[in-house]
Parts: structure tokens; C-alpha cells; sequence
């Protein structure tokens, strides 16, 4: 009681550059003794799969425009594998920045059907967790998880750049913690 | 510029004669209410006349003013850049009474109006394309009139045996509050509470 206990680095959203040496050394290691690494197919996939989360880019309103902050170059996403996609087709996880309009759920939802499995959602700013400031109009949905379901919610109207990439790494924690080769 | 304004006011109600109901400068803009049949006349003169040339329409929107017996206006803002020049013309309607298009004389109205039908519900005779632009596909009522209730009537979902958005109506798990605060700048006495007596130099 009292104390500030040291969280786990398991626990952390970022692996401590500990873990990251870590790892590395084991590799190297049994790369140079073995000569090949064994592991086991979810750690792989869920490692591919935190590694490289294509979103799909779906700007909205304001909250556009702090998403474009954080995929260029003072942010720059591109470093955690996160490379925005002009496709359903091509894309993992959809960040929904921005309000989202009646007029316009229907097309969220036929966008988010279009992507691929494993798919995750990214829900960004009050408006789209639930409604923010247009939360008692007549035009605007309550919150996009009542049109799919949502993974990360991040808080902030609009959340910072660093908010948003907090969401991402967020969800490469919760992928490569609960990820199963089929989600 | 204000006698300039008042000399083209004076032109404007000169031409157009009985079909002006009113010309009114307010802190340094123009605004002429006419007569709701003679409005393409109108906006036609003050287009094309030598000394008007309001060849730019900006905007076309609608005001609801519900104690009324016409209750809605209708407002366009009128740039001629040829004098640096602007003027705002309003027709008065109601629900029924469709206000004559001016999509011919000013292309661009033609969305404009499409948005006053919309949100207002104001209705434009001969309009070439009279319907919803903003709001949803299959929206009822018009949600900028006082009467529309602030949240509407139906709210969306995904309905997952249906596999698609479904329309319910509206249930809030708490009501819209509406935190009135006074403003300091607006509510500003000159004198605080209790201290009437005062004297504005200080002195007692």
C-alpha cells in the first residue's frame, strides 16, 4: 500500500527496450547455434499480424485531421507497420475519425463488412465513442459501436496524435495478448 | 459607404417601386424585403442593371420566425464585385405558399434552395430538382424549423439478424439538459447587487 508498484513488463503497451534486447539476443543466439528458430504458430501469426496493421483510412471530420498527424513524419505510424489503405480490401483495422452520420452508417458498415478477417476496429474522438458533442442530435449515431463492434476507444476530442498511436499500440498489445490464429 | 448604400436603396425601391415592401441599413448592410411574385424580377435588376450589377449570389437560406402568420423568410445575399458591393434580399412565405425559383437567373441557387427545402421546408416553384440534399435518404420532417425536436425521431443500429442498419425510435437513457448560464458580457449590470447607492466616480 502506498507504494508504486512496478508494473509487469508484460503489462506494458510498448515492450521495454529489456524485452526488445531481450528477444533479439535469444534469436541471434539460436540462429547462430541452431541454425533455424522454433516458435509456435500463434506467436507467429499474432507477431505478423501486430506487426503490420494496415488501416483502412476512413476520416470522417476533425479527428482526420490529428490521424494524418500521426501517420506522417513527427508520429510517423509507418514505423510500428501501420500504413494507411485506400481499401477495404487491403486493409486490417479501420480507425473511425470523426462523427459518424445516419446518413453515413450504412456505408461504415459496408466498408467495415468488406475487410478482411482478422479485422479490428479503432474507434476515435468523443464523437465516434459515443455521439460527444452531437450526442442528442437528430443525425448523428450514439456511437459507432452500435454499427460495429469496437476494439479500442480512444478518448479525446479531438485525442492528440500521441493518443492515437497510443490506441494502435494498444491494440498490437491486445492482438498479440488474446490473438488466436482464428480470432 | 453608408450614403452610397442609403443613395442605392433609394435607387433599388425607385426601380422596383410597390413590389419593395422595405429597405432597412443595419450597422452598414443593406437589406430589402420584396414582394414573394416579384422576386425574379427583382434579383433580375439587380443583377443586370448598370448600377447594381449583383452578378454573384452567395447564399440562399431560410430563417423560421413561428409567431408569424407567414412565418418562414427567405434570405439571399447578393456580392456584386463590379461596385465591391453586397445586399441581402428576403422574401417572407409559410408552410405552403411556394416562394418562384431563381435557379434561371442564378445557377447556383439551385442547391441552395435544394438545402432551404430540406432543413426548412420552404417550397420552390419550378425548381428543376426540388429535394433532400443534407439529410438522411428517407428523413422525415425538417429538422431547422422550431418545432423539430432537437434529437428528431429515429435513431440507428445494426440490427445483426437482419445483416443491416435498422431505424428505431429515439430512447435517451438521460435527457438533454440545457445549462442556461448567464453570461458576464451579455447579463452585466452596471451596478453589483446591494450597491445601487454607489456613485459611479467612487465617490460617496
Amino acid at each position: 500500500m502506498g507504494m508504486i508498484e512496478t508494473p509487469s513488463k508484460s503489462g506494458l503497451a510498448v515492450p521495454q527496450s529489456g524485452d526488445v534486447d531481450d528477444l533479439w539476443k535469444g534469436v541471434t543466439d539460436a540462429v547462430q547455434e541452431k541454425g533455424f528458430l522454433l516458435t509456435q504458430v500463434d506467436n507467429l501469426v499474432n507477431w505478423a499480424r501486430a506487426g503490420s496493421m494496415w488501416p483502412m483510412t476512413f476520416g470522417l471530420a476533425c479527428c482526420a485531421i490529428e490521424m494524418m498527424h500521426a501517420y506522417v513524419s513527427r508520429y510517423d505510424l509507418d514505423r510500428f507497420g501501420v500504413v494507411p489503405r485506400p481499401s477495404p480490401r487491403q486493409s486490417d483495422v479501420i480507425i473511425v475519425a470523426g462523427t459518424l452520420t445516419n446518413k453515413m452508417a450504412p456505408a461504415f458498415r459496408r466498408v467495415y463488412d468488406q475487410m478482411a478477417e482478422p479485422r479490428y476496429v479503432i474507434s476515435m474522438g468523443s464523437c465516434a465513442n459515443g455521439g460527444g458533442y452531437y450526442h442528442y442530435s437528430y443525425s448523428v449515431v450514439r456511437g459507432c459501436d452500435r454499427v460495429v463492434p469496437v476494439d479500442i476507444y480512444v478518448p479525446g476530442c479531438p485525442p492528440t496524435a500521441e493518443a492515437l498511436v497510443y490506441g494502435v499500440l494498444l491494440l498490437q498489445k491486445k492482438i498479440r495478448r488474446t490473438g488466436t490464429l482464428w480470432r | 459607404m453608408d450614403l452610397a448604400l442609403r443613395d442605392l436603396g433609394e435607387y433599388v425601391q425607385s426601380a422596383l417601386h410597390e413590389t419593395v415592401q422595405s429597405v432597412n441599413i443595419d450597422r452598414d448592410e443593406l437589406t430589402v424585403v420584396v414582394q414573394r411574385s416579384a422576386l425574379p424580377r427583382a434579383l433580375r435588376f439587380l443583377r443586370d442593371d448598370v448600377n447594381c450589377q449583383f452578378k454573384q449570389l452567395m447564399d440562399v437560406c431560410g430563417v423560421d420566425f413561428p409567431g408569424r402568420a407567414e412565418r418562414f423568410e427567405v434570405v439571399y445575399n447578393l456580392l456584386s464585385l463590379t461596385h465591391n458591393r453586397r445586399i441581402r434580399v428576403k422574401v417572407r412565405t409559410d408552410e405552403r405558399t411556394p416562394v418562384p425559383t431563381v435557379t434561371p437567373l442564378f445557377s447556383s441557387a439551385g442547391w441552395w434552395e435544394r438545402e432551404t427545402w430540406d432543413l426548412y421546408g420552404i417550397l420552390f416553384s419550378e425548381h428543376p430538382d426540388l429535394r433532400r440534399i443534407l439529410t438522411d435518404y428517407g428523413f422525415e420532417g425538417h429538422p431547422l424549423r422550431k418545432d423539430f425536436p432537437l434529437t428528431g425521431y429515429v435513431e440507428v443500429r445494426w440490427d445483426d439478424e437482419q445483416k443491416r442498419i435498422v431505424y428505431d425510435p429515439v430512447k435517451l437513457p438521460q435527457d438533454f439538459r440545457n445549462f442556461d448560464f448567464l453570461s458576464p458580457w451579455e447579463g452585466m449590470q452596471a451596478f453589483l447587487p446591494g450597491d445601487e447607492k454607489a456613485k459611479p466616480d467612487g465617490k460617496h
